[in-house]
Parts: structure tokens; C-alpha cells; sequence
């Protein structure tokens, strides 16, 4: 995982300088309150598609917060990453709805196909994140499958790897 | 006293008394409720779940966290609170690692005590967590998250007593752990070390770092002189670890059991801590006459050096330059004892016995080596030494009291007070007020800077002059007054301060105590242990007399000040990568400090407008921006450095002109 930070960083530091600035930004939109701190890191998560230790340094000393207390919060809640991310983060909900619908087989087809595993969530070319939820509240359209944004439902393993290859080609293409 | 709010616990009427919860109203009626996360001088966590009782029309509630009201019913101990303790107990027990025949914490473990009193005789639930790798990292403290039980009372001590918040809870659920930040170890994070968290701790999540075996190494080897120095607050704790109550003074039968053990000279920090008075007292006098820096902080306590050394970069110069009285000890019996013992300066060996963690940190110091060697080899804390004694199979209440060795065992009762919050502040008073007035002091007693309270002030006239004067403990209460006095809010001539709540008689390596009575209890011994000797002020210590007079020369001369005093860096609080701001590998590197003192200079705005500068040079790809956190010369922020070149009190023309010659050069270079 650390190589693969590495090579986020590399990849993405023509825009390591907006990304800062961006940062100071979010900082003063939030008169560095420390009780904006849970904003201020979805924000800052937002920029950078993760949350680089070094930029938590920076926001704790910016708040006044300890940095093991900006560590807590950012390891509390499922929500924050503290590993990059890939470009697509795909979540594929598990709550009872959709595992009995099958969610188990999507999953498992998406990680045969980018050769993932638990606790292997991110492909080496920072494309793709697999990640499963424990319920996205769309149990109607079980099961169901979120990329980046977009909502997809009723999905099985052929459509989840469909939407993969398209995905994949458009990549290609660009 | 007919309206007194009463209210009944298991059938006794009971007096509320004021009390915060029912908790505290049930223990000061003597009804003694478990509990794991309660402190009384903390926020109330309401964890553990142990304090459970019963109140009429309310069922089961938890006593820590609830209200007493006039009239109340309660039961503090009926079968479905037993049975629900034992539970909550038995599931602690699942993820702890029960190794406790080969814990340092094994008697003295809280879990261990409860366990056995709410009758856990069974552990039905099996472990869910992988074994964690043990943080030994540091000088003072090692923390094996194993057999931590997620009380919390170690992350509320550091937060809500020091002010630090080096450790705090991290991830969730049944990933719970109490952690530095990003998984860093101790050493490379904010800790000073003062142990607070060992000394809540109610299991062996985090221990003093034990140095027994090097100690015992030292003792045994026939080669060696073995000196070794007791701290004023030790003397008046270690019979706790043998049934004794608190404050009982034990002098005379730690000196026995030292010397039972193998150690060949007994001597008293006490000792030199006349001698810091001495040295502080004629700084402090001079600073005064000199107009400054005032106030003078005192340095006796080790982890508020190094948090003034990592918070408060601009305040260092305030710092007193007196070595703490170990170090000026350690200085003096390298210089000293060689002859008197006569052994060669290699075979001298010198301990301490300190009530304190931070002080295993200070004696490995490079500045306090001489030769590559420190000049105090091992410090043990006071539960060191009374498990030593025990190890050793001897019995200290049959000890019979023996003197300490002389010279640098002679003390007074200046040298003695030191061990407690408001002492080295009285000590240094009975030296300097004296000196101020030009006459001698009748009374010595200062009774305004005695006390509990975390912040105190008072004010002394001595020679016509009014000393103002401030003494806190706890290093939460330590920033708010220095934030204060950089304000130029308070104004005072001597602050002292001691990380330690009530100083040094509570320190991380005292025998585990969990009320606050014991601290008072001790410094009262130490009160009354001054109250004994003859002298009671450090410059009427005639071996200190003495000692200056053969080897150091004059108070505060060339000799003392290089034997006895020191200097201050400032510290950077995390270790870890810089944040790259702009990446251009293998071109020329800027690296902006981004720690706090930067930052409040302006380092922010000058790291942008750099940038900003660079872009308009199209300078992309030869300027590597990077922020930093702190190159630990906080004194003379912003500071920048561009490439091998570091720039302090840096404006951004500064900056500007120093990359634009080190890209040409680079230019130059390759053309």
C-alpha cells in the first residue's frame, strides 16, 4: 500500500501545489475551528481522494488539535481513508437486502477480475476501489452497487463486470 | 443542618454532601464501587460499566455518571449487579492478555483486584484481537497495547491533565485501540514522559520502562563503585510498597535496604538540590538586577523542559539553566567521587532512585554524557527499588534506620521540600529573600505557596522588593500560564512548575495510588521531614559550603556554571515525512516550516506566495515546495530551507532571491 501512495503521489503532483492550496482554503473557510474538524477532513478527502498523514499534521497544528486526535477521528469513521484511494470507488452494498440477493457473488467476481482480496481493496493502476457498505437505504433495487456517484441496481456479477470493461475502455480511450 | 439533602444507599441514609455523582456520594460514605475509567480529577468517561447500582424508579444506571438527588433509593450490590460486574469483567478479561505471573503490574493491577472481588471465577468469552507489537520505543515508558482495556483514564490524563494529547482512542468497534498518532511509536510523537498515563493506568498497558537487571548487572560486578542518589519524594513513599501509609518518612530504613542490596555509597539528591537552590536562587538574583528575561521558569521537572523545549520555543530563555538536581548530582559525583572512592572514573557507577519516569529520559540525554557515557547510568523508579528490596529477600520492617553517606548526603530541609508542588518555590525563597534583604530570615516557613490547587500565586516582600510569584502542576495548567505570561497578561518574577499533579510526590513512579489524599499525604511528610532537620535553608548546608569551597569554586562562577548548568533546544513535537507542495524530483528542494511557531510568523502565506511565484516563472520543474514541521530553531521562525542553504527570520524577498541565485547556479551548472 505504501508503494502504491508513493506512486499517487508521484502521479498526482502536478496538482500537489492546487491540492495545498486548497487545503489553506478549506482551513480558513472554517476559521480553523477545531470543532469543524469532521468537515474539514471530508473536505480535505474530497482534494486529495484520501488523507495523507502528513496533511493531517498540517491540519492538527492548524487547529490546535493533537495529531493523535485528528488520527482518531480520521480512523473512527468509515468514511475516511487513510490509504489512497483508486479513481473509481466502487461500493457494493452488503446489508441483509442485497446479500441475499446476492451481493456476495458481485463481489467476489469484481475482485477475481481485479485481482483483489480482503484487505486488498485498491488496484495497483490506482483505477479501482472495491469496498462493500452495510446498507446504501436502496434495498428495493437490491442488490446495489455504487460507483464513484452513480447508483446501479439490481446487479449481478455479468452487469458488475460489464460496467467495469466500459469503464476500463473509456480509460483506454482517454 | 435539618435541610441537609440525605438520600438512602444500601439502607444507610447518607449525606450528598455536594458530591458530583453517586459515585463519590457512596465512597465518602465508605461504600467502595468498582470502577476502571473513574477519576476524580477527570472527566467522567462512563466506560467501564463497573459502577452499576440500582436506583429506585430509575433501575440500573451507571454511578459515575448519575446525579444523586435528595430522597434517592439505592443498592449498590444485589445479585443482578453482581451478576452484571462479573460479566462486564469476564468480557475485559476475553481480550486481555492474562499473563499476570510475568507482569510488571501483577499485585498492583486494578483488573487482577476487581476481578477477584466480583468473584470472576470463569472466562466464557473467547479473544478477538491479534496480538499487537509492544511499544518499547522510549527511554521511560513502554506500552503493550495487549492488556489495555480501553478505559480511557491513560488518553484523559494526557488530554485533560498535561495537555498533550500524545495518545487518544483510534479505529472502532473491535479495532478500538488507544494509540499514538498514525501509528508512530511514543518516542517519535509529543510524549514527554511523565508517565501520567502509567500512573492511571488500572493494568500493565503502560508500564515504566524497568531497569532492574541492569542494575542488579552493576551491583554484581566487584569491579564497580556503585553510588546511587534518592530523590526527596521517594523516602516518603516506599514504605507504602511494604503496608506503610502514605508520607511515613523512611529515610533511614531506605538507606538500610540500599545499602543491603550492594550499593557502596548512599547519597541524597537532596543534596543537590541545596545546591539548585543555590545556583537558581543567584540566577534568579541576577536576572532581576539585570532587568530579564523575567519570570525565571524553574527546570527541575524534566517533561516540562522538554514541553517547553517542543510547545514553547520563545519561552527557553525564561528557563532557569540549572541542570535538574539528578543532573547536578550525576556532574558532581563524576567529578568528585572517582578520588574520594578511589576508583578509576570508569568503575564509578551512579543510579538514581527517582519518583519518576521522565527522569530515565533526562539521564540519557547526550548533553548529560561525559565521554560517550551518561553521567547518571540507570535511574530506577521508587516501585523499582521496593520490588528490588523484595526481590532481594529483605525484610524492611526489620530494618533498623541507618544514616546516609557523607558529603553528598547532607542536606536541608530546603533540599527535602523539593519532592512537592510550591517546594523548590519555597526553598529558592529562603535563599533568595534572604539574600534580597541583606539580613537573616527568622521564619523559613512560606505557608502562601503551599497548597493543592493546580495554580497558585503569591506574593513575597523581601529587601523592600515584592516578589510575585507563581507555582502550577499539571502541564495543561502550565500552557494556560504560559500563554499568559507571552502575552504579558500576568506578570511574575519566579514560576514554577511540575508536570506531576502535587509535584514530584505524585509522579509516574511512585507505588500506584488512586486518590488524591496520598498525594497530600506525602508532601505533608515532606513538610514535616524538613520540620526534623536542623537546617532548614540550602545556604547553611555546610558540606554544600564545603563542596563549593574544595571543588566548584564560587555560585554561579565558571566551574558551577559548566558543571551545573545547561541549555535548551527547541524540540519538533511529530517525525514523519514532509507534505510535498509542489514535486519537481531531483530539482532544487524548498522546504517551508510549517510547525506552530512558523505558522503563527507567517510561514503559510510565504509557502503560498512562493508558490505563486514559481508558477509565474514557469519554475515547475526545478522547484520542489515542500512543508515541513519544524527544524527546531522555533526561536528564529519562519524558517525555510532551499536546498542545502537555511534561512531563519525569512521574508518572502529573502526566499525569493535565495531560490532564484540557487536555480541559476543550477542553470549555470548544467549549461
Amino acid at each position: 500500500m505504501h508503494e502504491a501512495a508513493t506512486a499517487l503521489a508521484q502521479s498526482d503532483c502536478p496538482n500537489c501545489a492546487r491540492h495545498f492550496a486548497r487545503v489553506c482554503e478549506i482551513l480558513d473557510r472554517h476559521q480553523r475551528n477545531p470543532a469543524k474538524l469532521i468537515p474539514i477532513l471530508q473536505q480535505v478527502q474530497e482534494e486529495y481522494r484520501y488523507l495523507p498523514t502528513e496533511v493531517l499534521t498540517f491540519v492538527a497544528n492548524s487547529l490546535g488539535l493533537s495529531p493523535a486526535q485528528v488520527h482518531g477521528v480520521a480512523t473512527f469513521y468509515s468514511h475516511f481513508t487513510m490509504t489512497p484511494k483508486g479513481k473509481y470507488t466502487i461500493r457494493l452494498c452488503d446489508g441483509t437486502a442485497c446479500h441475499v440477493r446476492g451481493s456476495t457473488d458481485i463481489l467476489d467476481a469484481l475482485r477475481r477480475r481485479l485481482g483483489l482480496s480482503p484487505g486488498r481493496n485498491t488496484t495497483a493502476d490506482m483505477l479501482f476501489t472495491v469496498e462493500t457498505v452495510s446498507c446504501l437505504g436502496a434495498c428495493g433495487l437490491a442488490p446495489v452497487m455504487v460507483i464513484n456517484e452513480s447508483v446501479h441496481g439490481q446487479v449481478t456479477p455479468e452487469k458488475a463486470l460489464t460496467l467495469l470493461e466500459e469503464i476500463s475502455a473509456e480509460e483506454r480511450g482517454s | 443542618m435539618h435541610d441537609e439533602p440525605l438520600l438512602t444507599i444500601d439502607r444507610r441514609i447518607v449525606p450528598i454532601n455536594g458530591a458530583r455523582n453517586l459515585l463519590e456520594t457512596a465512597r465518602s460514605a465508605g461504600i467502595e464501587i468498582p470502577t476502571f475509567c473513574y477519576h476524580s480529577e477527570m472527566s467522567v468517561h462512563g466506560a467501564c460499566r463497573l459502577c452499576l447500582v440500582e436506583v429506585e424508579g430509575m433501575g440500573i444506571v451507571a454511578s459515575c455518571s448519575t446525579q444523586p438527588a435528595p430522597g434517592m433509593k439505592v443498592r449498590t450490590n444485589t445479585e443482578e449487579i453482581r451478576r452484571l460486574r462479573r460479566t462486564a469483567v469476564e468480557l475485559l478479561l476475553a481480550n486481555h492478555q492474562q499473563q499476570c505471573t510475568t507482569c510488571g503490574k501483577s499485585a498492583a493491577c486494578q483488573l487482577q483486584r476487581i476481578a477477584r472481588r466480583v468473584g470472576v471465577d470463569q472466562v466464557r468469552y473467547k479473544p478477538t484481537q491479534s496480538k499487537q507489537p509492544i511499544d518499547a520505543s522510549t527511554p521511560s515508558l513502554v506500552r503493550d497495547p495487549n492488556k489495555c482495556i480501553l478505559c480511557g483514564d491513560c488518553v484523559r490524563a494526557c488530554d485533560e491533565i498535561q495537555g498533550i494529547g500524545a495518545i487518544d482512542f483510534a479505529h472502532r468497534g473491535a479495532a478500538a485501540c488507544v494509540a499514538p498518532a498514525f501509528g508512530k511509536t511514543l518516542s517519535e510523537v509529543e510524549c514527554v514522559y511523565c508517565g501520567q498515563c502509567a500512573a492511571v493506568c488500572p493494568t500493565g498497558a503502560v508500564m515504566p520502562r524497568d531497569h532492574t537487571a541492569e542494575v542488579w548487572r552493576l551491583l554484581e560486578d566487584p569491579a564497580k563503585k556503585v553510588v546511587v542518589q534518592i530523590a526527596p519524594a521517594v523516602r516518603v513513599a516506599l514504605g507504602e510498597m511494604f503496608g506503610g501509609k502514605p508520607g511515613e518518612i523512611e529515610t533511614g530504613r531506605m538507606a538500610a535496604a540500599l545499602r543491603a542490596l550492594g550499593f557502596d555509597r548512599v547519597f541524597d539528591t537532596s543534596f543537590t538540590a541545596d545546591m539548585t537552590v543555590l545556583e537558581e536562587a543567584h540566577e534568579f538574583i541576577e536576572r532581576k538586577q539585570a532587568g530579564g528575561p523575567m519570570p525565571q521558569f524553574t527546570s527541575c521537572c524534566p517533561a516540562w523542559v522538554k514541553f517547553a523545549e517542543q510547545f514553547f520555543p520563545s519561552l527557553l530563555p525564561h528557563l532557569s539553566s540549572c541542570r535538574s538536581p539528578q543532573q547536578m548530582f550525576g556532574a558532581l559525583a563524576r567529578e568528585v567521587l572517582p578520588e574520594q572512592l578511589g576508583c578509576r572514573p570508569e568503575d564509578l557507577a551512579v543510579v538514581s532512585v527517582m519518583p519518576c519516569t521522565a527522569k530515565k529520559y533526562e539521564a540519557q540525554l547526550p548533553k548529560f554524557s561525559r565521554g560517550g557515557r551518561p553521567e547518571v547510568d540507570y535511574v530506577l523508579t521508587t516501585q523499582e527499588l521496593g520490588r528490588m528490596i523484595e526481590e532481594a529477600g529483605i525484610d524492611f520492617d526489620r530494618l533498623q534506620p541507618e544514616s546516609l553517606d557523607m558529603p553528598l548526603g547532607f542536606k536541608t530541609g530546603a533540599g527535602v521540600i523539593f519532592g512537592t508542588s510550591g517546594g523548590v518555590t519555597e526553598a529558592v525563597l529562603r535563599c533568595a529573600a534572604e539574600r534580597l534583604a541583606g539580613v537573616r530570615l527568622e521564619s523559613v516557613e512560606f505557608h502562601q505557596v503551599r497548597g493543592c490547587e493546580g495554580v497558585r500565586e503569591a506574593e513575597v516582600v523581601a529587601g523592600g522588593a515584592t516578589l510575585r510569584l507563581a507555582i502550577v502542576h499539571g502541564l495543561r495548567n502550565a500552557r494556560t500560564l504560559a500563554k499568559k505570561v507571552l502575552a504579558g497578561e500576568v506578570t511574575y518574577d519566579l514560576v514554577e512548575v511540575m508536570a506531576c499533579p502535587g509535584g514530584c510526590v505524585g509522579g509516574a513512579g511512585q507505588p500506584w495510588a488512586d486518590r488524591p489524599e496520598t498525594r497530600r499525604q506525602r508532601a505533608q511528610g515532606l513538610y514535616m521531614a524538613d520540620k526534623m532537620l536542623d537546617l532548614h535553608k540550602s545556604q547553611e548546608n555546610p558540606m554544600l559550603a564545603e563542596c563549593y569551597s574544595q571543588w566548584l569554586g564560587e555560585v554561579g562562577g565558571p566551574r558551577a556554571h559548566h558543571l551545573l548548568h545547561t541549555e535548551y533546544q527547541s524540540r519538533r513535537r511529530i517525525g514523519g515525512a514532509n507534505l510535498v507542495v509542489l514535486d519537481a524530483p531531483e530539482k532544487l528542494r524548498v522546504s517551508v516550516c510549517m510547525g506552530t511557531s512558523c505558522l503563527v510568523r507567517g510561514s503559510q502565506t510565504l509557502l503560498r506566495q512562493l508558490l505563486d511565484l514559481v508558477a509565474r516563472e514557469g519554475w515547475h520543474d526545478r522547484v520542489q515546495l515542500e512543508a515541513t514541521f519544524c527544524f527546531e530553531k522555533c526561536d528564529r521562525g519562519p524558517t525555510l530551507q532551499i536546498g542545502p542553504r537555511v534561512l531563519h527570520r525569512c521574508t518572502l524577498d529573502a526566499a525569493w532571491q535565495a531560490i532564484r541565485d540557487a536555480v541559476g547556479e543550477a542553470a549555470a551548472a548544467t549549461s
